[in-house]
């Protein structure tokens, strides 16, 4: 089960003509595919996405009665490949994944895809993760549209706008027998807004209903002689008819006046951000109608040539609004302004900084230098000349601490890392390599493990220059969601039959974790759809590991520690696998509570663990955090003339899962931690028993306090 | 080719002051999700154009993400949002954490001339903070300086602790605190109602709304006059006639020191009988008196202050019978149970986490004995094989109860273990390069007592903090003999409580060496 369920706003995407939907970005687009017949969808979870993934897998009831099929696929890789279904049949299929990493993964299917062409829309929706906030490498999904000349969709990021790029996805990519990539950004694919929406439409053509029937076309093979053919059907056919799709049903947009000495053009995704800046500049209405003429591209590939041209050419300067680099579309603009010889003046980067997101604060100061260079009559005079001095604002850059991502409260992977530490304290620094996913956390301080990550399932394999051993064994880290990925090949395949002598520790939180808590093959939860509980430890076997130890209780870090000394260690010179299995917490706990507090509502006998520090135990060296960072272990002053230094202390948000005292324990670090049990509904004999126990403990405390002087604090 | 027209200059629309521009700043797992649709609903059903949005995936992992929210009135023919806040240009700025506060500040969403800011002054520390060795708390009160300046309305309160006092979460309250502050155009009834149409939890949503309302409204009631004051004349200990006499004649000591140092002195005093008894108070006094008598009412008895306090943090060293003690005392089970929130139909199962060594088993023994043990690997290696485990004790049980008690009983015993003459040894070493500074070298005296604030925790920690104070004490007599020795050894304790492995302090030392070697 999903992190966030959408259980009850999928119901809203059974809404029909004449109805207004109101939600989220990601939602529309779901509703957009039901309303264009999509035939098949499938995708890979990972931000900005994920609850893409979580709307339909919660929407599969919906999507069968309509006839669709829904997969939720091992990998970018297979999702593009599930593609291939629209190459031969007369079917709508869409895929979903973020951008550029899972761009990067499926680039071989979309690479053959783009090579076959289709027959039936072909739609991959990704989700462009750059910018503030992106979780990954700065790159744009941009260079693979050029490269495999598939066409990409920027649609401004408003509901009705995204909604309406669906359809025009589906509806291009078949005018052109080519597939289509709809880009949506972090911020819309959770925009809010609204849309008018319209009857759900079953496809046409089924697949259950294809299978009865099969198809093939010989032309669309990509193997020589077809595949050299497929080059030029792409720049003799594909091509002009896309553009003529293109303009013939207006997909970019001009708006502002018909004509000006200076225009603006920008992607659609940054239309908004356009239209703010020129609204604080008082060059746009609060609705967005704008005195300087702007060309909005909703399809950012191809650029079309007769169309762009006739925007720029009369005007002395035009602004391309582009973010990231290289700057594609600028590049491809110079080009065609140059070949026509045209004096229009190109402005883009330069203007903007070559490289980063265009914050608020860019996008206005460029709009700004640009107008005031080329058109500055345009100007409102408190623009041109504010006469109102900024407030010097005390600076607060060394007060403020940064404040990372990190492990949830009681998460699983704290241990490992701890252990892993400990280790290290005890045998030495190691070369150590991280995988994508939560634990990658463990970079970050206190643990600062690993350093490098080549990409999703590939830790270990990044790890292969080290195979042979030396002195010091290496160590990789791979999650359970980059196992099944792509690792169970790549990377411990790869291992196997270099016969590397070195150690990978899986970090298996039974979910893919780090993307919202999908399920994945070794979840150990029962999904009515999916197979679940295949045991990763019997995946390494089948493959021909020999070392594997299975430990099931990630929280015991003395024996963690102890293995991960055994790997690195031991005489055997074969690769070294353990797999440390415990539960995602934050899954876990969404999972538990209702059952939990139902159950004591029920008067049913339930322990609630939580841990603690004793303060006066404590001296505030701090080293349990060092080997932690767990939010709910934290600091607190206390009203001690003869203490200087704050002490641990731990609030209540502590699930019990038992990190700390296990790493005080196993590094020896203090006596300062109690686990204490709340038992509730205990039984009869256990509270008579209890009370027993009680009287004798206070009897004797009593008897010790009669005997020496008892301060009224605890520890005066 | 077209006519190259001239634009007209266009006004500012007046409609866009319309807009109200509202950003959340949280920490991942606040609920900032779930005040974004409270807002959100709020907006719509009061007629307004809304759009959110905010940055999902990892960020969301306890580190700090960003809501925005931006509105217009109905009547606005299809406004169009940004989708991200810009500097300047933020109307409304809730942080739902006090340096998420400055952060807004830094990013410039919070400024005099339209930004009312609601923030909550609890603290949830970063990871950075809370590493350090000492203490690496950032300053609240230079963000609360800094959001004086930048805001144009601030509303500033612990948001937390009045929503958990009520069993809601923040969320609820800094919606509270939205309503009240009153820079949104609608009615608190209408925010209310926002919350029930969300359906989860709304009775303690609304009370904690409530008293966020309230606290925009009103501020934080003055805190209660510090209760430490109060404090020093409570604490008359219990205990048997005997005990309660000797206490007496010792308290009567105290009244007999400097004024300024009497409170810290009996803090000390307290502390050192509670670990002992008053025989051992006694020797406190005595120690801290030969400091007092050469000291200078001039310096403000500095040196006696800091005497006082840090003679009795190293007389009250963590030995086992101090744990064992402190663990098994009625006021300790108390306080976990009130922590614990432990109910009269509950029961507590409590589990203490000890890992003894060979080196605290040895210390517990007579200082003869335990010497020859020390000494002897065979013997260290064999206590090490019976001892050195991690024992879970069960301290609410009879067994580990009275293992515990045993021990803590010990008291009597302490004073002829190994432990305790190694720390008599430390103690009156240190004392000893004390006094050798006294009297011209006022200033070494008194950073080199401040120093006993290096030596703390256990085992390894203890070890690692000893050695730290011995490399301090090394450094301080390469610059003894200089004007700004005693800055100097201050400089090398603030290295030494910076990091863990002592990287800053062997920098500070080297600087030293290069100058004074």
């Amino acid at each position: 089960m999903a992190e966030r369920s959408f259980k009850a706003e999928v119901e809203h995407l059974r809404k029909g003509t004449g109805d207004v939907f109101t939600g989220e970005g990601i939602l529309a687009i779901t509703k957009a595919l039901l309303e264009n017949g999509v035939g098949y969808v499938g995708g890979y979870q990972g931000a900005p996405i994920s609850h893409l993934m979580d709307v339909l897998a919660d929407a599969e009831d919906l999507m069968s009665e309509l006839g669709i099929r829904f997969e939720a696929n091992a990998s970018e890789a297979a999702a593009a490949a599930m593609l291939a279904a629209s190459v031969h049949y007369p079917i709508r299929g869409a895929v979903t994944f973020k951008g550029s990493v899972g761009v990067n993964v499926a680039s071989d299917a979309l690479a053959n895809l783009s090579s076959s062409g289709v027959n039936g829309g072909a739609l991959v929706i990704v989700g462009e993760d750059y910018g503030e906030g992106s979780s990954i490498m700065q790159e744009r999904s941009y260079g693979f549209a050029m490269k495999s000349q598939f066409w990409l969709l920027d649609p401004r990021p408003n509901l009705p706008s995204i909604v309406k790029a669906v359809g025009d996805g589906f509806a291009l990519s078949e005018a052109s027998n080519t597939p289509v990539m709809l880009m949506v950004r972090i911020r819309s694919c959770h925009v809010t807004g609204s849309f008018d929406t319209s009857d759900n439409v079953p496809p046409p053509l089924s697949v259950k209903a294809a299978l009865s029937n099969p198809q093939r076309d010989f032309k669309r093979v990509v193997l020589p002689p077809m595949s050299y053919a497929h080059e030029h059907d792409k720049i003799d056919n594909r091509w002009p008819a896309a553009e003529k799709y293109i303009l013939e049903n207006k997909l970019n947009e001009r708006f502002g006046p018909e004509d000006g000495k200076v225009g603006i053009m920008c992607l659609g995704g940054m239309y908004n951000s356009v239209i703010r800046s020129l609204q604080r500049l008082g060059l746009a209405d609060i609705s967005g109608n704008t005195s300087v003429p702007l060309y909005v591209l909703n399809v950012t590939y191809p650029v079309v040539k007769s169309d762009v041209l006739d925007f720029c050419l009369g005007k002395d300067a035009v602004l391309l609004v582009e973010e990231g680099q290289p700057e594609f579309i600028e590049q491809q603009l110079g080009a065609m302004l140059y070949k026509e010889g045209a004096t229009t003046k190109l402005e883009g980067k330069g203007i903007f900084p070559k490289a980063g997101e265009y914050t608020g604060q860019i996008m206005f100061d460029g709009l700004e230098a640009f107008v005031r260079q080329y058109a500055p009559e345009l100007l409102p005079g408190k623009v041109l000349a504010p006469n109102t001095p900024k407030t010097e604002l005390p600076d607060l850059s060394k007060t403020v601490p940064i404040r990372p991502p990190g492990f949830c409260t009681g998460c699983p992977e704290r241990p490992i890392f701890a252990s892993l530490k400990l280790a290290e304290q005890e045998l030495g620094s190691r070369q150590i390599t991280g995988d994508i996913g939560c634990h990658l956390f463990a970079c970050l301080p206190p643990f600062e493990i690993g350093g490098s990550t080549m990409g999703y399932g590939l830790g270990p394999a990044s790890n292969a220059a080290f195979d042979g051993g030396g002195e010091k064994r290496a160590i990789s880290i791979l999650g359970d969601g980059g196992f099944w990925h792509n690792g169970l090949s790549s990377s411990i395949g790869n291992m196997v039959f270099n016969k590397s002598d070195s150690v990978a520790i899986i970090v298996d939180n039974y979910y893919s974790a780090a993307t919202g808590g999908q399920d994945v093959l070794s979840s150990r939860a029962e999904n009515d759809t999916k197979s679940t509980n295949n045991p990763i430890s019997k995946a390494l076997a089948g493959v021909g590991v020999e070392w594997i130890r299975q430990i099931d209780r990630t929280y015991d870090v003395t024996k963690m520690r102890d293995t991960i000394r055994e790997a690195l260690t031991t005489d055997y010179k074969g690769p070294k696998v353990i797999v440390a299995s415990s539960e995602c917490m934050l899954n876990r706990q969404r999972r538990e509570k209702p059952q939990r507090n139902k159950a004591i509502a029920d008067g049913k006998r339930v322990e609630l663990p939580r841990f603690g520090v004793d303060q006066d135990v404590c001296t505030g060296d701090h080293a349990c955090i060092r080997l932690s960072g767990c939010p709910s272990l934290s600091l607190k002053k206390l009203d001690d003339p003869l203490r200087d230094d704050p002490v641990a202390h731990i609030d209540q948000s502590c699930v019990g899962c038992g990190n700390c005292g296990e790493v005080a324990d196993a590094a020896i670090l203090c006596p300062s931690f109690y686990e204490a049990k709340v038992v509730h509904n205990p039984s009869g004999f256990e509270t008579w028993y209890a009370g027993i126990r009680r009287r004798i403990i206070s009897w004797l405390q009593g008897r010790r306090a009669g005997k020496r002087l008892a301060f009224s604090g605890e520890n005066a | 080719m077209s006519l190259a027209l001239p634009l007209d200059a266009q006004p500012t629309d007046p409609a866009l002051e319309g807009i109200i521009k509202l950003a959340v700043m949280a920490v991942g797992g606040q609920g900032g999700g779930v005040l974004t649709n409270w807002i959100e609903t709020l907006a719509r059903s009061e007629g307004y154009h809304c759009q959110a949005t905010s940055v999902a995936g990892v960020a969301q992992r306890t580190g700090a993400t960003i809501y925005y929210i931006e509105m217009a009135p109905g009547d606005v023919a299809s406004p169009v949002f940004s989708l991200a806040p810009s500097a300047g240009d933020v109307d409304i700025t809730i942080a739902a954490e006090m340096m998420e506060a400055g952060r807004a500040i830094m990013r410039g969403f919070v400024t005099p001339d339209r930004t009312t800011l609601i923030a909550s002054t609890h603290r949830m520390l970063a990871v950075s903070e809370k590493t350090v060795p000492g203490d690496g708390m950032a300053s609240s009160e230079e963000v609360k300086a800094a959001a004086e300046v930048a805001a144009q309305k601030l509303i500033l309160a612990d948001m937390d602790t009045a929503a958990v006092a009520v069993g809601s979460v923040i969320s609820a309250s800094l919606f509270g605190a939205l309503a009240g502050s009153g820079a949104l155009p609608f009615k608190r009834e209408a925010f209310e109602e926002a919350v029930r149409a969300g359906g989860k939890g709304v009775e303690p949503s609304l009370r904690a709304f409530a008293a966020g309302y309230d606290l925009a409204q009103n501020g934080e009631a003055p805190k209660a006059p510090e209760p430490k004051a109060a404090k020093t004349e409570i604490i008359e200990p219990e205990g048997p006639a005997e005990s309660q006499t000797a206490w007496a004649s010792l308290i009567a000591r105290i009244a007999g020191l400097p004024e300024d140092i009497r409170e810290m002195a009996k803090a000390g005093l307290t502390k050192v009988v509670d670990f002992q008894d008053c025989d051992y108070g006694s020797e406190y006094l005595d120690r801290l008196q030969l400091l007092v008598n050469v000291d200078d009412p001039e310096k403000g008895y500095e040196l006696s202050l800091e005497a006082a306090k840090h003679i009795a943090n190293a007389m009250t060293y963590d030995d086992v019978i101090r744990v064992a003690d402190l663990k098994t005392r009625p006021q300790r089970f108390r306080r976990i149970e009130d922590e614990m929130r432990v109910k009269s139909e509950n029961l507590l199962h409590l589990t203490d986490y000890l890992h003894p060594r060979a080196e605290e088993i040895v210390g517990l023994l007579p200082e003869k004995l335990g010497r020859k043990m020390e000494n002897d690997p065979a013997w260290m290696k064999r206590i090490d094989r019976w001892f050195n485990r991690g024992r879970r004790i069960r301290t609410d049980s009879l067994r580990g109860f009275a293992m515990l008690y045993v021990l803590g009983g010990m008291r009597k015993w302490r004073l002829k273990t190994l432990r305790h003459r190694m720390e008599q040894d430390h103690l009156d070493a240190w004392l000893t390069t004390v006094s050798g500074y006294l009297p011209d070298r006022y200033d070494m005296a008194v950073e080199i007592l401040r120093c006993r604030r290096l030596i703390k925790g256990y085992s390894d920690t203890h070890a690692r903090g000893l050695s730290k104070f011995d490399k301090v004490l090394s450094g301080a007599r390469l610059v003894e003999n200089r004007d700004d020795g005693a800055v100097w050894v201050a400089r090398l304790r603030e290295a030494a409580l910076k990091d863990e492995k002592g990287t800053d302090l062997d920098g500070a030392l080297k600087t030293i060496e290069s100058f004074a070697g």
